[in-house]
């Protein structure tokens, strides 16, 4: 599936950042991942595990955050977690609400060990 | 041991592209469209309404994705339009850098509308921005109504439904109304449209559909989050 694509351009994107940074290692990285952002964390863990085994960042810690499907209402501003599908806001009733928030598929941060 | 903040998009690389292709459009009042559907819901069938019957005067042009085989580009050619078919060898999605390489091999010229039909895939397409104006979903009657809520990615971030197939309403136990219902939880701005490639029944509505949405990028509309 599509994980081994994106698993493999986190690594392109962790390639240029250790380059950037001669002498030091980099321990674990850090990603979010939103829950319609039709990506399986686990699958791309996985992926990442294979494609780093044998390489500069085998061993590497994959800490995933998973970022919950939020929704802002136009009438009210109200924003609010959707949970099954529910995605009329909760204050005013509004159905056509907007999702602000759960299809990012971002590198948070790194943890690097200093040379 | 220090912690470092990075906030890059996972697929950075892609949107790089993706962005130099969407500034590309833009500029040459081109509105790009990126067809997305599962395996056999009909995008092609689409495609072939839409150019027979597309609008005198406007110009238009195909890149069509496949894992293997040209027959979507040869069921396409007959209308005389440019189309390039993409193949990807195994890839289950196309990116950024297929369509711009098969944009370059099209050379389509000054064109108003582009349409990519990307692989039969209700999952990993929507993962990869193209460059386009906006994905659009194509769903079948003969699938089931609650493909919105199974597949939510491609739904989030798809401007307009097209539900294909309606001559087969009366044989299938698809429940349309149910389909739009969850179309809408899904996405609630999501535009709905029906159509059969059939019988032809609903292409003026999507042909007029494409009209409204070619006004908006060249009004200089902002471009959806979608």
């Amino acid at each position: 599936m599509h994980e081994m694509g994106i698993a493999s351009s986190i690594l392109d994107t962790l390639s240029a950042e250790a380059a950037k940074r001669p002498g030091t290692r980099i321990l674990a990285l850090g990603l979010k991942i939103g829950e319609v952002s039709g990506v399986n964390p686990d699958s791309l863990e996985f992926c990442l595990q294979c494609l780093v085994k044998d390489t500069d960042f085998d061993g590497l810690g994959i800490q995933i955050e998973t970022a919950p499907r939020r929704h802002r209402c136009p009438k009210c501003d109200r924003e609010f977690d959707v949970v099954d599908y529910e995605v009329a806001c909760p204050g005013c009733g509004e159905f056509e609400t907007r999702l602000v928030s759960g299809d990012e598929m971002e590198i948070t941060y790194l943890e690097v060990e200093d040379g | 041991m220090s912690r470092v903040s990075v906030k890059r998009k996972v697929l950075k690389e892609n949107d790089r592209i993706a962005g130099g292709l969407r500034a590309g459009f833009l500029a040459r009042n081109v509105l790009t469209l990126n067809l997305i559907s599962s395996p056999g819901a009909g995008k092609t069938s689409l495609l072939e309404q839409t150019l027979r019957r597309f609008p005198g005067g406007r110009k238009t042009a195909v890149l069509t994705g496949d894992i293997e085989t040209d027959n979507d580009a040869k069921r396409l050619e007959p209308f005389g339009f440019p189309v390039k078919q993409i193949t990807t060898g195994g890839s289950c999605h196309l990116d950024a850098p297929m369509v711009e390489r098969g944009l370059a091999a099209l050379g389509a010229g000054d064109i108003d509308v582009l349409f990519i039909e990307n692989i039969g895939n209700l999952v990993c397409p929507a993962s990869f921005d193209l460059g386009e104006a906006c994905k659009i979903v194509v769903l079948s009657v003969t699938e089931g109504d609650d493909k919105p809520l199974k597949y939510p990615a491609t739904f989030v971030r798809s401007e307009l439904v097209v539900i294909n197939k309606t001559d087969l309403l009366p044989y299938v136990t698809f429940d349309i109304a149910r389909a739009r219902e969850n179309a809408k939880r899904v996405h609630p701005g999501i535009d709905i449209l029906e159509v059969s490639c059939t019988t032809g029944k609903g292409i003026d509505e999507w042909l007029g559909w494409i009209e409204k949405r070619l006004d908006a990028v060249r009004k200089g509309a902002p471009e959806p989050k979608t």
